[in-house]
């Protein structure tokens, strides 16, 4: 292709400029003017100012919120459920996603599909369909309203998909040939898994766990209805700034917002930071 | 922001499959045993996670019979509840089309300072609590916000009506379209247009007949994945709507009124509804699918 | 002692890739398995390793029973068409990782390392990755992990398809090289008739499930047990109701004893020789001929000549309607588009 009629880029870094990729003109600037226009009014500002609202009664009763006893207890509980959630569902989701890839059975598709539905359904029907599992008139008789496990099902459920999802693409990519190699030099299938195949696994697995756990942190819709927001007890994170919100303690909201922003950005990048390593020896 | 490599959302991403026959061995996967356990435990865990509660809840549905069913579902405030969770997701998804399209082009197409961060902060509304969403709009757009009064004089309300509710679903929605075009536009490379310009074709017409019909699967993907979550926001519409009943009542809020009404069955009707539809969009989206690479 | 593969039947589905196959490779020689693409001779080397289940049949590798043994279990080092390299593991690690997971101290595993990456030349590259590395270097690492733990057998599945032609004709030659000096017993799999002859002691011809012929590559070429074995390695053409070789025909300006009358239809000259094709009544076939030989006859298009297959060649009866006379033998290239599964 010797078309290049557009005046190639030449600002600095060139090494992974493809070729044909244009500088911002006239129209292009506008649009990219427009879209980081909509951007800040969309989201940007408005989290700036759940920053700056947190700061309102200043350092002191930011932090008098966050510690409060309700207050503290519901960020506690969101953050260790979230993290269990994601522990389980990374290793779950790895060995779904494994069996989705390498195995091949009657009904593979249909499950594909299944695992989709957390992902595509509105999580007030989540909600709901596991009040109605269990709920105090559980069929099966397991009652969890109003307890811990609750919120923990409930996000297990939600964050399902990540994993799966994310892990998915890489073990359809792993070439089968190299667990022969392995096999023929003498590992077994459980040193064959560990040592050739979690190393190229690794980073997909943590980034379906940063988006598991992001997810888990700020859930709502799901796990109110069936964890019966009691305060010190079962009551999440999120559902403790609505109230504030409703309460019209804005500052109390966004002092809490400001919380899980604070942690969900340092688990993510964490997380991105063991996918970058483990991704480099590869 | 870390750089994430995201997950297709919906759908397992649209790899093409190793060709099996001769030269398969059958000791790929696991070898016997091993591969009946990890084949039941998941199914199992799917199963009991996804299925059983799915299963329990149409029974409930339906518990009082077909007739109370629909009427549940013929309400008015029903049919309102279903009326403006339509309005609100097309208004957003048309947006977010919009916004989608021009980001994955300039993000592929174009290299300017701060590409990068633009990036970045794409995934940042996917990491953000719904919440906490709707606090934030609600801060800047609300009566007391910092644009609340501005807005008021003007005689606009977000906030507690129904712009704010597009807008809030606009915010929880914002990468799904864009997250599907980058790596589709990525793959196809820039051939296409620079061959376009060389034929004299402008801007505008290099995008409508050249780069938008190459990724048009991947487009509708996103689409149907942005309805999917433009019709199913709950939180973030919690918060900015109010939960004033009939005018900025979405199907999600119903549902919840409905259970904080004791009219459970109510609730479970109204959630059908979103199921189906949840269950349709998964099903668009997987037919869809195979189209998506060449 | 060696290889032996009892009547191995490997069925996937309907399709039949190995039907009763029997092969006996002899402890150190090096054996080409020899045939075109889907033929089933890459089943056959994966039975071998363990890589693949045949339905019935026995292996035994050098005495032991092998049948009912997996992979990690026999023995055996084996190379793949696309290296089956070890992305995130150095050069180094990945020579190593046999050794490894034999849980060899580590002294003796540098040791045995070092001397196989100065083996194959790769010693500068220990700390690479494989990714760094051109195809024919991967191939060679490859073969170094493979002998790394020191199997008894080493097996290589169309090692060289992946590489281009230049890279391709030089790791031919070192395979040869390198078993002269390491004589461990090896099999390995090829479509390409002009390598199984340049580097194997012994060829198998294995065609649809079926051992056409084994024997030496002089064997195999001077003397073909049949019409497919003839095609396969190497040119023919088809005078008389019989294949034979071009370069075969003895060519005269004037009748001889058995000589059948004919025309000069064509000729081309191709590098050192001269492609002749011509007609006997309604036959079509070719001879390969030197310039000399073009010269001292006075060959031009339309020379009446008068041709006979020379004393000892190798000839056989064809009954086949489609004349394979203008077919030169599928060579590698054109194998190349055609796959590689076998």
């Amino acid at each position: 292709m010797t078309t290049a009629t557009a005046p190639a880029p030449t600002t600095g870094r060139s090494d992974a400029t493809p070729q044909g990729v244009l500088r911002l003109g006239a129209g292009s600037g506008l649009a990219l003017g427009v879209v980081l226009l909509w951007m800040s009014i969309l989201v940007l500002l408005p989290l700036v100012a759940v920053l700056v609202t947190s700061a309102t009664d200043g350092v002191s009763g930011f932090v008098d919120t966050v510690t409060s006893p309700a207050v503290a207890a519901s960020i506690r509980l969101t953050v260790l459920t979230a993290a269990a959630a994601t522990v389980v569902n990374t290793v779950m989701g790895t060995v779904v996603a494994w069996v989705l890839v390498r195995d091949r059975f009657w009904g593979r598709r249909l499950l594909s599909l299944v695992i989709d539905v957390p992902f595509a359904l509105p999580t007030i029907v989540a909600g709901l369909v596991l009040i109605a599992l269990y709920g105090n008139q559980s069929p099966l008789g397991i009652v969890l309203a109003q307890t811990r496990w609750a919120i923990f099902v409930a996000l297990l459920f939600v964050t399902l998909p990540f994993v799966v999802r994310a892990v998915q693409p890489v073990l359809e990519e792993l070439e089968r040939d190299v667990e022969e190699a392995g096999a023929s030099l003498g590992a077994s299938r459980a040193v064959i898994f560990r040592r050739l195949i979690l190393p190229n696994i690794a980073p997909a697995m943590a980034a379906g766990a940063a988006l598991s756990f992001a997810r888990g942190l700020g859930e709502y819709g799901s796990v109110v209805l069936i964890s019966g927001s009691l305060p010190r007890r079962t009551e999440v994170a999120s559902a403790r700034m609505l109230g504030q919100i409703e309460n019209d303690n804005l500052a109390g909201a966004s002092a809490v917002a400001t919380v899980l922003l604070v942690v969900a950005l340092a688990v993510i990048i964490g997380l991105g930071v063991v996918q970058r390593r483990t991704a480099r020896r590869g | 922001m870390a750089e994430l490599t995201r997950p297709t959302a919906l759908g397992a991403p649209p790899a093409a499959g190793q060709p099996q026959g001769p030269g398969a061995s059958p000791g790929r996967g696991a070898s016997g045993p091993t591969r009946w356990v990890l084949r039941l435990v998941a199914v199992v865990y799917v199963l009991v996670l996804v299925v059983l509660p799915l299963v329990v809840m149409v029974g409930r549905t339906f518990e009082d019979g077909l007739a109370a069913f629909v009427e549940s579902v013929t309400s008015p405030e029903a049919v309102a509840a279903v009326t403006l969770s339509l309005q609100v997701a097309v208004q957003a998804v048309v947006v977010n089309t919009v916004f989608g399209v021009a980001v994955a082009l300039l993000i592929t197409r174009y290299r300017f300072r701060g590409r990068g961060v633009l990036n970045a902060l794409i995934d940042l509304p996917v990491s953000v609590s719904p919440v906490i969403a709707g606090l934030a709009l609600i801060l800047v757009y609300g009566r007391n916000g910092w644009f609340g009064g501005a807005l008021e004089t003007l005689g606009v309300q977000v906030i507690y009506s129904v712009p704010g509710i597009v807008l809030a679903t606009c915010f929880v929605s914002l990468p799904l379209v864009v997250r599907e075009l980058v790596p589709v536009l990525d793959e196809i490379g820039l051939e296409q247009e620079q061959a376009g310009r060389a034929l004299g074709a402008n801007a505008w017409q290099r995008l409508w007949r050249l780069t938008l019909p190459s990724v048009r699967w991947a487009l509708a993907y996103g689409v149907v994945l942005s309805l999917a979550r433009a019709l199913g926001e709950f939180g973030a519409v919690r918060v900015v709507a109010g939960n004033v009943l009939g005018s900025t009542q979405t199907m999600p809020l119903l549902a919840a009124q409905r259970y904080a009404d004791l009219d459970e069955s109510g609730a479970y009707a109204i959630s059908f509804v979103m199921v189906a539809i949840a269950i349709l969009c998964i099903l668009v989206v997987a037919l869809l699918r195979p189209r998506d690479h060449r | 002692m060696g290889i032996q593969a009892q009547h191995i039947v490997k069925r996937f589905g309907d399709f039949v890739a190995l039907d009763d196959v029997s092969i006996d490779v002899q402890s150190g020689r090096l054996t080409a398995l020899l045939g075109p693409s889907g033929g089933g001779k890459s089943t056959l080397l994966r039975v071998i390793a363990g890589l693949d289940h045949a339905d019935s049949g026995t292996v035994w590798i050098e005495d032991r029973e092998a049948t009912s043994l997996p992979p990690q279990a026999r023995d055996v080092g084996f190379v793949f068409q696309h290296y089956a390299a070890f992305k995130h593991l150095s050069v180094y690690r990945n020579v190593a990782f046999g050794l490894e997971v034999r849980k060899r101290p580590k002294a003796e595993v540098r040791r045995r390392v070092t001397e196989l990456l100065e083996l194959v030349h790769l010693d500068q590259f220990a700390d690479r990755l494989p990714a760094q590395l051109s195809g024919g270097q991967r191939q060679r690492m490859a073969l170094a992990r493979a002998l790394a733990a020191e199997p008894k057998v080493l097996l290589l599945d169309e090692p060289f398809g992946a590489l281009d032609a230049k890279v391709r004709k030089e790791l031919r030659d070192w395979l040869r090289r390198l078993h002269d000096e390491v004589h461990v017993t090896t099999i390995f799999v090829t479509h390409d008739q002009e390598e199984a002859l340049e580097v194997a002691d012994e060829l198998v011809v294995v065609n649809r499930g079926r051992v056409e012929q084994v024997g030496s590559p002089n064997d195999l070429y001077d003397r073909p047990a049949n019409e497919f074995v003839m095609e396969f390695l190497g040119p023919v053409t088809r005078l008389g109701g019989q294949l034979v070789r071009p370069h075969d025909l003895d060519v005269f300006a004037d009748a001889r004893p058995g000589t059948v009358p004919a025309r000069v239809e064509r000729l081309q000259r191709v590098g050192f020789e001269v492609r002749a094709d011509a007609s006997a009544g309604a036959e079509r076939f070719w001879l390969q001929l030197t310039p000399g030989q073009v010269e001292a006859l006075e060959l031009s298009p339309g020379s009446p000549v008068w041709v006979r297959p020379a004393r000892g060649a190798a000839t056989i009866a064809s009954s086949a309607s489609a004349t394979p006379a203008d077919r030169a033998p599928e060579g590698a290239f054109d194998r190349a588009s055609a796959g590689s599964s076998s």
